[in-house]
């Protein structure tokens, strides 16, 4: 409205605080700045509670954030997936129980399976199964998308099913039985140890992460000029630019800061033949394989969402269906494609939880769902369907993954965790309800 | 003006549960000319045009373009035809900018196949530029816009792929004085173009001024079709109230 009254304009900036101006000229959104505070004040809780109560801080080292890494990739993995589902206006109930089913199968064919044809330990025994694997999740999401697009059932009903079929279905695969161990290359994928990829490795990781910060920024600038939009000035490009360049390189520092156990180190030097000195060897974990592999779903995703026909007609779906299909999109093709995602997604997912459980059980997966759906509400990705980013359902699954990890970690038993996880979700939604109703 | 019709929408009908929304219409429209609908809320000017642009699945009749039978069965479909539409409701996706809207469907893509958002940027820039200078919000979602912008965009999308056959379901309901004149002009500037234009809109002194000829329904049926030389404003008030053609009666 100001935009006729240029007086007004003038005197509103004048007005604006500091801090205020500094969020316009940088352009950070504040509901981002407001998840990075929550997820500060977590981890800085968890880590305050334990050293007054327990007398002992364990959150904020570096042993507790490498783990808090591994356990997010899974949940993380699916949750920008759940981002396309939500967006287009439908929910999946089943990515728990079809991420426990899928790792039973994949255990299946590689541990009860191939050996008998391969032989124990053939290079393609990982191969098959992960393909396998994948191939599966695929196809159920399909199955899934294709019963609430063209059989019109909705998908609350769909995937409650596909909740208890999948997780039935497991256990009769399985009868009941751990299936162990898994394929010893199939294993580094869920990190530990030897499925990390150590310290030259993270700061290769580290240093084109730092590039391609620099890179969005300048192409970014670049893209605005030929747009003919407004610039940010200098020192906001420049501030953002060192912000980025350094989350990268802290949390590269922060990921070798974590080294191999002393037991470990025992057995590598046996088997490498050498000699261990007395003050022992620092040999860093780096980034773990399985973040690795989350780092590049979210990088792949990030751009099907916002660089592909495929990622606008998702938000146009969730924006107005109706308007889709007159603008010739194929909504129920589309919606086959969004699950046949999800499943795909969740199949990558159950290779990163089975390879850290180094087995499959049935179980595997339980109450996953929830998180993930947590994840990508907490990072803004709204029920009522067309707005959501991936890289908030990221940080979303970090928050749900923080929480969890930090009660384990203080001693709160599994019934309080359930209670704080479920109010969490619930508070998350209310709150962003009143985000949406105040910046309207 | 050539003999064949650009569209012969041929005993055209469509049930939806008991109610016969249309209900055996015939109408035909040439290349260069404005056919104006005309007709109470809810006498069957949408479905009827929502079957030529592919949104409903007619249960009878037949669909010609340029002399020819068409399959018109989606709205690409339709729009393979060269068949723009602007519905009454508008059909944008509110979370979408401007350009996103326009190119719906039909995004303009990188060699790499990836959309060229800086390219449709800067054609949307250019077409409002010429429909509707005042529109500033490019990159700002449309639920951000005025009735009167959105309707633009709306207008923007229907003209901008070279539509041979244009349908306008009440394009000026949201518009101001000013903007509605706007779109008078752009009307009479596409039909020397060449383009076949259907018209609905409730103002019978702008069809008389807009129209070659007039059609009126009541109740999913035609009530008849008029030049606008022919009739007086009076002749068509008293078909769409009465649903009796006086010229036929006489
Ligand atoms: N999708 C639909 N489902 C059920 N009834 C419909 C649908 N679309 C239109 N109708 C009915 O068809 C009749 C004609 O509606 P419409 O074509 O919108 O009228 P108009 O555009 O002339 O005001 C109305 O009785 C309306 O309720
Ligand atoms: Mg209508």
């Amino acid at each position: 409205m100001s935009d006729t009254n240029t007086d007004t304009k003038a005197s509103d900036v004048k007005r604006e605080g500091a801090f205020a101006k500094f969020l316009r000229e940088t352009e950070v959104d504040t509901r981002l700045l407001g998840m990075l505070a929550a997820l500060a004040l977590i981890w800085i809780g968890f880590h305050y509670y334990g050293l007054f109560v327990n007398g002992f801080g364990a959150f904020l080292t570096p042993r507790n954030l490498w783990n808090l890494s591994v356990q997010t990739s899974s949940i993380g993995i699916m949750a920008t997936g759940m981002v396309l589902v939500i967006i287009t206006r439908h929910i999946d109930l089943s990515v728990g129980s079809m991420l426990g089913f899928i790792a039973i199968i994949m255990g299946t064919v590689q541990v009860n399976i191939l050996p008998q044809y391969l032989g124990l330990g053939h290079p393609m025994i990982w191969i098959i199964a992960i393909f396998a694997g994948l191939l599966m999740g695929t196809l159920l999401g399909a199955f899934q998308g294709w019963m609430i697009a063209y059989g019109t059932i909705p998908a609350f009903i769909v995937t409650l099913g596909g909740l208890l079929v999948w997780r039935g279905a497991g256990f009769l695969v399985a009868r009941g039985e751990t299936i162990a161990p898994v394929d010893a290359t199939f294993k580094l994928l869920g990190g530990g140890p030897f499925g990390a990829i150590g310290n030259t490795g993270s700061w290769i990781i580290g240093i084109l992460g730092c590039i391609a910060v620099l890179a969005l920024i300048i192409l970014g600038r670049r893209k605005r000029k030929t747009f003919g939009l407004p610039l940010r000035p200098v020192w906001a490009e420049t501030f953002l630019a060192a912000i980025g360049a350094g989350a990268v390189i802290g949390t590269t520092l922060l990921m070798n800061a974590y080294p191999w156990p002393k037991g470990i180190i025992k057995k590598y030097a046996a088997a490498e033949g050498i000699e261990v000195p007395p003050e022992g060897i620092f040999i860093s974990h780096g980034f773990a394989i399985p973040v690795l592999i989350l780092i590049g779903v979210t990088i792949a995703m990030t751009i099907l969402m916002t660089r592909t026909k495929f990622g606008r007609y998702v938000y146009a779906i969730g924006g107005n269906p109706e308007a889709a299909e007159l603008a010739g999109i194929n909504t129920r093709w589309m919606t086959v494609k969004i699950f046949a995602l999800m499943g795909f997604l969740t199949g990558i997912a159950s290779v990163v939880a089975s390879a850290r459980l180094g087995s499959a059980t049935a179980a595997l997966g339980t109450l996953d769902e929830l998180y993930v759906i947590a994840a990508a509400v907490i990072g803004g990705t709204s029920l009522a369907g067309g707005v959501g980013t991936i890289y908030g359902a990221i940080l979303g699954a970090i928050v749900m993954q923080s929480l969890q990890t930090g009660m384990v970690l203080i001693g709160f038993d599994a019934a309080i965790q359930q209670v704080v996880v479920g109010s969490v979700l619930v508070i998350a939604v209310f709150l962003d309800i009143l985000y949406r109703r105040n910046s309207k | 003006m050539s003999d064949t019709p650009l569209v012969q929408l041929k005993d055209i009908s469509i049930s939806f549960g008991g109610i016969k929304a249309v209900d055996h219409v015939s109408l035909d429209l040439h290349a260069g000319e404005v056919v104006g609908l005309l007709g109470h809320n809810g006498a069957g000017k949408s479905t009827l045009i929502k079957i030529l642009s592919g949104a409903y699945k007619k249960d009878g009749g037949e669909i010609w373009i340029d002399g020819k039978r068409a399959e018109i069965n989606s709205p690409r479909d339709a729009r393979d035809h060269n068949i723009e539409t602007i519905y009454q409701t508008l059909a944008l996706a509110d979370n979408l900018d401007a350009a996103s809207n326009l190119f719906l469907g039909r995004e303009l893509t990188s060699p790499m196949g990836f959309v060229d958002d800086a390219k449709m940027a800067a054609e949307t820039a250019k077409i409002m530029a010429r429909l509707n200078p005042n529109f500033k919000k490019l990159k700002e979602p449309v639920s951000a816009l005025s009735g009167g912008q959105r309707q633009s965009v709306a207008i923007a999308r229907a003209v901008y792929f070279n539509a041979k056959i244009l349908i306008m379901d009440e394009p000026t309901a949201a518009l101001g004085v000013h903007e509605t004149e706007m779109v008078a002009d752009l009307i009479k500037e596409l039909k020397d173009q060449g383009l076949g234009i259907f018209l609905i809109s409730h103002d019978t002194r702008e069809m008389m001024d807009l129209c070659d000829r007039v059609s009126v329904m009541k109740n999913g049926q035609m009530v008849g079709t008029e030049r606008v030389e022919d009739v007086t404003e009076d002749d068509i008030l008293s078909m769409i109230i009465l649903g009796k053609n006086p010229k036929a009666a006489a």
